[in-house]
Formats: C-alpha cells, sequence, structure tokens
C-alpha cells in the first residue's frame, strides 16, 4: 500500500500499473488455486491425500471417477438433478413468459396489484418458507394416504421442480417484463392490424423478439437450480433421489467416517463441470446478463 | 370487436398459472410462517395449541438465539464491509486503467459465483483440513514442528470457526459484485476524470470525489440486497460446512430456525425464529436506506 501511495505522489504511473497487476494476479490465484486444486485432487490415488497437500498426483488415477459415479451414486443423481433442472426451466419459461408479458404490455383493473406482489415476492427468500412448503406437502401426502393410500407430492422430482419454477417466478417475470416494457406498441399495433389475436402476436411476434432475454433468464436459473440444495435436502428424503449437491454433501459426512477423499474431489469435479462448462460457453452472456438482474437477492 | 371480447379471457389465461403458483409456493407459506410462530406444535400429530406470543418470549430467553444473533450480526458487518471495499477498490481498478487481460480477470473473478455453496463448501473444507489442509500445510512452512503438533483448526475451534466461514463467503461473493461495479463504472465519461486531472485530483481523491458519488445509486441498492442475502448465504455455508457446530459456535440466523422447526421438529418455535428474522432484515434494509440516502447525481 505504501508503494502505492509513493506511486501515485510521484506520478509514476508503471509503479502504480505494477502494483494493479500484483493485486489482481493474487486475487486471481487465490481464486483459481482452490479449483484447479480440486481437478488435481480428483486424480490422486487415496494414499497420497496423507502426504503433502500441494504434491502434484503421481499418477492419474480415474478410478475415483468410477467409484464417485457409480459407488457413491453420483450417477443417478445426476440424472435426479438434470430431470428436476429440465422440468424447473420448462415450466418457468412457460408459466413466466405469458404472465410477464401481459403484466408489461395490459393495462386492466388489477395490474397494478399483480404488478406490486410479484414484486414483493422478490424479497421471499426460500429460505424462509421451505418449512411451511415441507408441512403443506406432507399434509397433503397425508390426506391422499387415506383417500387412495398412497402419498405424491412428497419425494416426488416434478414437485421439486414445480417449487423451483414457483419460487423463481417473481425474479424471472421481473427480468422479462423489464425486457417486454421497453418494446414499442407497434408491434402488437401492426399484428392486429393484420388479423392477429392476442394470443397469436404474443406467440409469433413478441416471443420471437424476447429470445435474449429468455435465453439469459434460463441460464441464472439453470445456475439456482442445480446448484440448490436446501429445498432439495428438505423435500426428497429418499436415498435414490437426491440431486446432485445433496448427494454430495452426503460424500462430505462419509468422507469424514470412512476416509475417501479421491472419491468426494471426483464427485466434486462431476458437480462443477457442467457449470464451468457452461460458463466457459456464455460467459460474456452471463456478465452482460448480470447487470440487467443486477438486483438479484 | 372480437378482439375486446377476448381480451379478458386472453389476460386471464396468460396470468392465471404464475398467480396461482406464487400464492401456493411463496404467499401462503409466508403467511404459514407468521401464523404458525403463535402455536405450539410439536410434529407430525395434529394437535396445535395456541400459545400467542409465548414462543417469542422464549425466545428472547433463549443464549442460543443470542448466539446465532451474535454470528449473524458479526458474519454481516465483517462481510459486507470487506466485500464491498474490495470490490469497489478493484473494480475501479480494473476500469480507470488501461489493464491488459481486463476480461481475463474478469472472468476469472466470477467463476466463485457459479459455483454451488456445497462445492465451495466442500472445497473450503479441504482448505481448512486441520492435517492436510492447504493452509494448514501452507502455514506450517513458517511454524515448523509447532505446526504439525498444533494444528489450527479452522472449523473445529470455537473462536475461529465464524473467521473461517467469513472468508469463505468473501471469496464467494467478492466476484460478483466487482463486475456488477465494473459494469456501472464503465458509464462515466471519461471527461470527468480527465477534467480532475487537469485540476491536479490524484486517483485517489478522483475514487472519492468521481467514482463513489456517480455510483452511489447502484452501490446503495446493492448494499441493502447484499445484506438481506448474506443472511441467506451464510446459512446455506453454515448448512454445508459446519451445520452450526462446534457446539453452536456458527450457527446463525437461519441455520437455528432450520434446526428447531426441520430436525427438533418444533415447528412453532422454529418459525417465532423466521418472523424475527423476517422483521429484523426489514428494519435492517429500512435503516441502511435512510443512512445511504444522498441526493443523486446524473452526469
Amino acid at each position: 500500500m505504501k508503494e502505492n501511495k509513493n506511486a501515485l505522489k510521484n506520478g509514476s504511473p508503471k509503479a502504480y500499473k505494477a502494483v494493479i497487476y500484483i493485486v489482481l494476479s493474487l486475487l486471481a490465484v487465490m481464486i483459481i488455486v482452490p479449483v484447479a486444486w480440486v481437478f488435481i485432487a480428483s486424480i490422486k490415488q487415496n494414499s497420497e491425500f496423507y502426504g503433502n497437500p500441494w504434491a502434484l498426483p503421481q499418477g492419474i488415477h480415474l478410478a475415483n471417477f468410477a467409484d464417485a459415479w457409480q459407488k457413491a451414486n453420483m450417477g443417478s443423481y445426476m440424472l435426479n438433478s438434470v430431470i428436476v433442472v429440465a422440468i424447473g426451466i420448462a415450466l418457468l419459461i412457460v408459466i413466466a413468459l405469458p404472465a410477464a408479458y401481459v403484466l408489461a404490455r395490459f393495462k386492466f383493473k388489477s395490474s397494478g396489484l399483480w404488478n406490486v406482489l410479484f414484486m414483493a415476492g422478490l424479497f421471499i427468500n426460500v429460505n424462509y418458507i421451505v418449512v411451511p412448503i415441507f408441512l403443506m406437502l406432507n399434509n397433503g401426502d397425508k390426506v391422499l394416504r387415506q383417500w387412495t393410500g398412497h402419498p405424491f407430492f412428497l419425494n416426488n422430482l416434478f414437485i421439486l421442480a414445480l417449487v423451483y419454477a414457483s419460487t423463481a417466478l417473481p425474479f424471472t417475470i421481473y427480468l422479462l417484463s423489464g425486457y417486454f416494457k421497453s418494446l414499442a406498441k407497434d408491434y402488437e399495433e401492426a399484428a392486429y392490424v393484420d388479423g392477429a389475436g392476442y394470443a397469436r402476436t404474443m406467440i409469433q411476434v413478441i416471443m420471437p423478439m424476447a429470445k435474449p432475454s429468455v435465453v439469459t433468464v434460463i441460464l441464472f436459473n439453470f445456475l439456482a437450480f442445480w446448484n440448490e440444495y436446501i429445498i432439495s435436502m428438505t423435500l426428497l428424503t429418499k436415498p435414490e433421489l437426491k440431486t446432485l449437491p445433496v448427494g454430495l454433501m452426503n460424500l462430505m459426512a462419509a468422507q469424514k467416517s470412512a476416509v475417501q477423499y479421491g472419491q468426494l474431489y471426483a464427485g466434486l469435479v462431476i458437480v462443477m463441470v457442467p457449470t464451468l462448462i457452461l460458463y466457459i460457453c456464455v460467459q460474456k452472456k452471463l456478465t452482460q446478463g448480470m447487470t440487467l438482474g443486477g438486483l438479484k437477492g | 370487436m372480437n378482439k375486446q371480447k377476448g381480451r379478458g379471457r386472453f389476460i386471464f389465461f396468460c396470468l392465471a398459472p404464475a398467480v396461482i403458483l406464487f400464492f401456493i409456493f411463496m404467499i401462503i407459506p409466508t403467511i404459514d410462517v407468521f401464523r404458525m410462530s403463535m402455536f405450539k406444535w410439536g410434529g407430525y400429530t395434529d394437535d396445535k395449541t395456541f400459545v400467542g406470543l409465548q414462543n417469542f418470549q422464549k425466545l428472547f430467553q433463549s443464549d442460543k438465539f443470542y448466539q446465532a444473533f451474535q454470528n449473524s450480526i458479526l458474519l454481516i458487518v465483517i462481510v459486507t464491509i470487506v466485500t464491498f471495499g474490495l470490490a469497489l477498490l478493484f473494480a475501479a481498478m480494473l476500469t480507470r486503467e488501461k489493464i491488459k487481460g481486463q476480461n481475463f480477470f474478469r472472468v476469472i473473478f466470477y467463476i466463485p459465483n457459479i459455483l454451488s455453496v456445497v462445492v465451495i463448501s466442500a472445497i473450503f473444507s479441504a482448505i481448512y483440513d486441520p492435517n492436510q489442509g492447504l493452509l494448514n500445510s501452507f502455514l506450517n512452512l513458517f511454524r515448523g514442528q509447532n505446526g504439525v503438533d498444533n494444528p489450527i483448526l479452522w472449523l473445529g475451534s470455537q473462536k475461529i470457526v465464524i473467521y473461517s466461514i467469513v472468508i469463505a463467503m468473501i471469496w464467494q461473493a467478492i466476484g460478483y459484485y466487482m463486475v456488477m461495479y465494473m459494469a456501472s463504472m464503465a458509464n462515466i465519461p471519461e471527461s470527468l476524470y480527465e477534467a480532475a486531472s487537469m485540476e491536479g485530483a490524484g486517483r485517489i481523491k478522483q475514487f472519492f470525489t468521481i467514482t463513489i458519488p456517480l455510483i452511489w445509486t447502484n452501490i446503495r441498492t446493492t448494499l441493502t440486497f447484499f445484506i438481506i442475502s448474506t443472511i441467506n448465504m451464510s446459512f446455506l455455508f453454515v448448512k454445508a460446512m459446519t451445520n452450526g457446530g462446534p457446539d453452536g459456535a456458527s450457527s446463525v440466523f437461519l441455520s437455528y430456525m432450520y434446526q428447531e422447526a426441520y430436525t427438533n421438529s418444533s415447528y412453532g418455535y422454529g418459525m417465532a425464529i423466521g418472523v424475527m428474522v423476517f422483521l429484523f432484515s426489514f428494519a435492517l434494509a429500512g435503516i441502511l436506506n435512510a443512512v445511504t440516502k444522498r441526493e443523486e447525481l446524473e452526469f
């Protein structure tokens, strides 16, 4: 810091710049090293974990991944996660897109009320309401058990996806209606003149234009749903239904008793890789879209 | 006019699914939190007894609640100050100077934000591991044999554990805010800085008199949201890293609530905690909003 100040006073931009590079590089190293270390550790043999943790692996021990995938069930957890995320995002888009469009473009008696309510929803965090949701579904199951003998709501991947989609509605509607509000009225008027109805106008004229915003919404929610674990942990209690992050938590807990470091780090890599690949493909979109969705709680 | 007739129906069919789901999974559970906080309800039986504000009385007499409260405040204060200070500083450095590889740094700094909190917790558990951890083995370069004999228990010591979580939370949040401030700083016209340079203002003075005031609205909103999200994020980190341990030393607001409600099945009491946290975060947001109010500057 002292050099920094001196550099400023003397107005020597070169020294100042060097300091900036050093500080930024340090931060970058602090972020990359832990992540990279996990990748390296995932190919180490179990015995190597008792030596120096900074040592490079002696060979490429891919058996860790096979173990994580099969023995630790990460393979089936992955499938569960893919199912939940895919259904959740599909539901979210199908439900949020028309609602956002109507809320942004139509004035009707209660439109103000709904706009305010969905805005208020931005402040409700799922962590507060996860227990009431659990109890509600549990009560539903009790009733169903009396009537039909089969519980339905808890331990159901579809219901989990529905809860994900529902709790993502306020933020998604906020983002999408922000975009719809910025469009000129002329688009609809032209479509109406051409004889298109409301539904056709929305589906064939407006929605194709909203594609970039929809992509942003999908990106954000993919990350949110893929990484979520509190709701998933609460609503899915059967071991075979776990999603990836919850499965990973189990692996972390198991590791404490029966030391299986290699498996754990391979599991970590399995959870990280899809998000990292997605990030590399769309990092520009994500960091740009973030300013637009900068208010995410 | 056929169009006018269909308008109401169209609006209804577009809005109804969203409204129904929003009510079932967000509004009703939120009301439930408040309603249930006045009942004594111990689990899977149906007998709830109305106890009024008794749960809250119990809450204010509970040492565990105060411990969670204290930890939450500590986390909010330290994580917010450090994250915001560093994020603003680094963002200013990256936007103001012609740095090569600006995009590279941006991409790297954003990575923690796309990882699951479980993944980050697992990574930091590996870093903090007393015997095979990265941190201790690095420190042992300086501590020598003493370090091997008396490893620092980053997650096992009641005094240190909360700071270990602070570090993980800052690591996760800093890049996100940096990228966001970079975007808003990039909108400040270069001419302002040129004029300030001509007047003889140095970089530090420019930072405080131009950069900060001009993005103040942005800082203000993000600050409020950050504090509310810190309450939530701290729960995610604590749940995955320590589960409140050792002996409650790292329990925070929502982890205490979850533990009481879901694990101990005292739903009414758990929801009373939820109500308190809800009110607390709103009060805090309100206070912050009032304290940080400045006249809006335009450029």
